[in-house]
């Protein structure tokens, strides 16, 4: 053990922190860093399940506006006829919406701990600085921003919600025709880059954190060590290659407007739509 | 044949606990390349008494890289350039002649300052006093392997026991984050069939100490690489496990762990 030189004056520094009284569990483990980190990443994995269904469901919007109207018809009514209209997508939503205030809490909460753990070393932007300027050599661009990619996030989907499912934002919104709503937004070259400067801090955020959460979890293990790093950046590159196609394909005029049939919103029409094109295989 | 080396030194000062502390320069001319670090501070030491001056307070004791004693921040780096090398053992061949060289002590909230470049780790103390021990009776010395020991799970309680406490991880860390070192003294005791009686307090009671102390780990993996022992991240992901396995265990009545 280092030999520790004990002051003459005062004595040994105490704590910077109490311990806290313990919680029931499991409401204990979110008293503990570690504990939260662990609710941090199971929050993660939740989030990340989000996004690449997200991403796979937006798909839909290359087979036209029949076929992406569905999509949202067939999300709306989730569960069947066995429930009201929309009462699966509010769970999930629910859902969402507490794995988001979670991650975000623990985050925010986490990166304080870490700022009073070191003020004399001038915290700043998150890490603390040394005068000699620290090299660093492990942590990556990724892994000392995702303070800033977090919360660009964050903007970014309040922004989204605003444009294409609350409508404020968007110059042409109708409710349930979603394909006429994207192309509307994204095809003004200025909505389009916010898309892609959010999506490009989405995967910087989820290569750090998708390796890091199996750490956080304490999975680690010699056959799969390899495979964590490997699938963090598959599944940012997945996210990334997936969510940039939609505002770069509609900004050059890949993803368009020009075989609609029907008057944008006109839900019947686009029902009608698609009817007739499935009729045509099934006789 | 050694060659000479004439360096610029850029070193903390800092008078006391309360001092101000700032930075001063110092020309370190014609110090031998075969020199480790510290025997050349030794050297710029010897002629600031000479001259009259305050030497400048470093810690070391070993000077084989076992003891944990030394420690500095070099260049922005954690016991300096080289990998796996604690300060004591790193040469001045690793540095060419007319290089600035910047040295600060570790720097993070529990680490007080003592002086110039001694900082307090008592810290570390604390956590080892939260359970990196085991329990046992003394008497006459138990046969050898008397208690079998699978060899992987030896193998790797001895690489964790490699830790010398030196706390370059914790001064390597953006978040000021004792993990790397409260999971190595952790663990070298979880893995090994010695530790099991006390395994999951053991687990609790050094995190939550730690916690105490230090910031919180975001797995940026800076501690491995300032690490003079290069303990294994491993070991945070194996302290993580332990910790929310003992939250769960501890809940049930004593004895039905
Ligand atoms: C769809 C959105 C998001 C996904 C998929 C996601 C995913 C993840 C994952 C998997 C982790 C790793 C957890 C761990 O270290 O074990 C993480 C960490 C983190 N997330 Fe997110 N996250 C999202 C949104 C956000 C937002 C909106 C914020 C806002 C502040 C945020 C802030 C953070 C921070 C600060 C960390 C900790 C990073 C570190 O350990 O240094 N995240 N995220
Ligand atoms: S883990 Fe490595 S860097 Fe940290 S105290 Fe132990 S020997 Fe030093």
């Amino acid at each position: 053990m280092a030999q520790t030189i004990r002051q003459a004056s005062g004595g040994p520094e105490g704590p910077i922190r109490e311990r806290k009284k313990p919680l029931p569990y499991p409401l204990s483990l979110y008293q503990t860093a570690v504990g939260k980190k662990y609710v941090m990443a199971l929050t993660g994995v939740g989030l990340l399940g989000f996004v690449v269904v997200h991403m796979i469901g937006n798909l839909h919007v290359y087979e036209g506006p029949a076929k992406m109207a569905e999509y949202a018809e067939t999300l709306r009514t989730l569960g069947g006829g066995l429930v009201p209209r929309e009462t699966v997508l509010w769970i999930l939503r629910a859902g969402l919406i507490a794995m988001f205030g979670l991650h975000i809490h623990s985050a925010y909460t986490l990166k304080e701990m870490s700022r009073l753990s070191s003020p004399s070393a001038g915290f700043v932007a998150g890490n603390k600085k040394y005068a000699g300027g620290q090299e660093f050599i492990a942590a990556n661009f990724a892994s000392r921003t995702m303070r800033w990619t977090g919360p660009i996030i964050a903007l970014y989907l309040v922004f989204h919600l605003a444009d294409l499912t609350w409508g404020w934002v968007n110059p042409d919104f109708h409710h349930g025709d979603p394909h006429n709503n994207v192309i509307e937004s994204l095809s003004n070259p200025g909505i389009a880059a916010i898309y892609v400067v959010a999506n490009v801090a989405l995967a910087i955020h989820i290569y750090h954190g998708a390796w890091s959460m199996f750490q956080s979890l304490g999975i680690n293990n010699p056959k799969i060590n390899q495979g964590r790093r490997h699938l963090a950046m598959g599944l940012a590159g997945l996210i990334l290659v997936g969510n940039l196609s939609f505002p770069l394909l509609t900004a050059t005029g890949v993803i368009n407007d020009d075989d609609r049939e029907c008057p944008p919103g006109d839900l019947v029409c686009l029902e009608e739509e698609l009817l007739e094109k499935e009729g045509g295989h099934s006789e | 044949m050694s060659n000479t080396l004439n360096l610029t030194l850029k070193v903390w000062r800092q008078d006391g606990p309360n001092g101000a502390g700032r930075f001063e320069s110092y020309e370190a001319n014609g110090i031998a390349d075969d020199a480790s670090f510290l025997e050349m501070l030794d050297v710029v030491n010897e002629r600031l008494i000479e001259d009259g001056q305050e030497p400048i307070t470093f810690e070391s004791d070993c000077r084989e890289g076992i003891c944990g004693t030394c420690g500095i921040m070099i260049n922005g780096k954690a016991h300096g350039p080289q990998k796996g090398t604690a300060t004591c053992q790193l040469h001045m061949r690793k540095f060419s002649d007319g290089d600035n060289i910047t040295i600060e002590p570790w720097r993070a909230e529990s680490f007080p300052i003592l002086k110039d470049l001694a900082v307090d780790r008592s810290a570390l103390d604390h956590i080892i006093e939260a359970g990196g021990y085991i329990t046992v009776n003394t008497g006459g010395a138990p046969d050898a392997n008397l208690i079998p020991v699978p060899k992987e799970a030896a193998d790797m309680a001895f690489d964790a026991a490699a830790c010398i406490g030196c706390g370059a991880c914790v001064a390597a860390c953006p978040n000021s984050a004792a993990q790397l070192f409260t999971s190595a003294k952790l663990q070298h005791m979880n893995l090994l069939p010695q530790g099991q009686p006390e395994r999951w307090d053991r687990a609790e009671n050094m995190v939550e100490t730690m916690e105490m102390f230090f910031g919180s780990c975001t797995n940026h993996g800076e501690c491995h690489e300032a690490c003079p022992k290069e303990i294994s991240l491993d070991f945070i992901a194996f302290l993580n496990r332990d910790y929310v396995k003992a939250k769960i265990k501890n809940r049930k009545l004593l004895g039905q762990n």
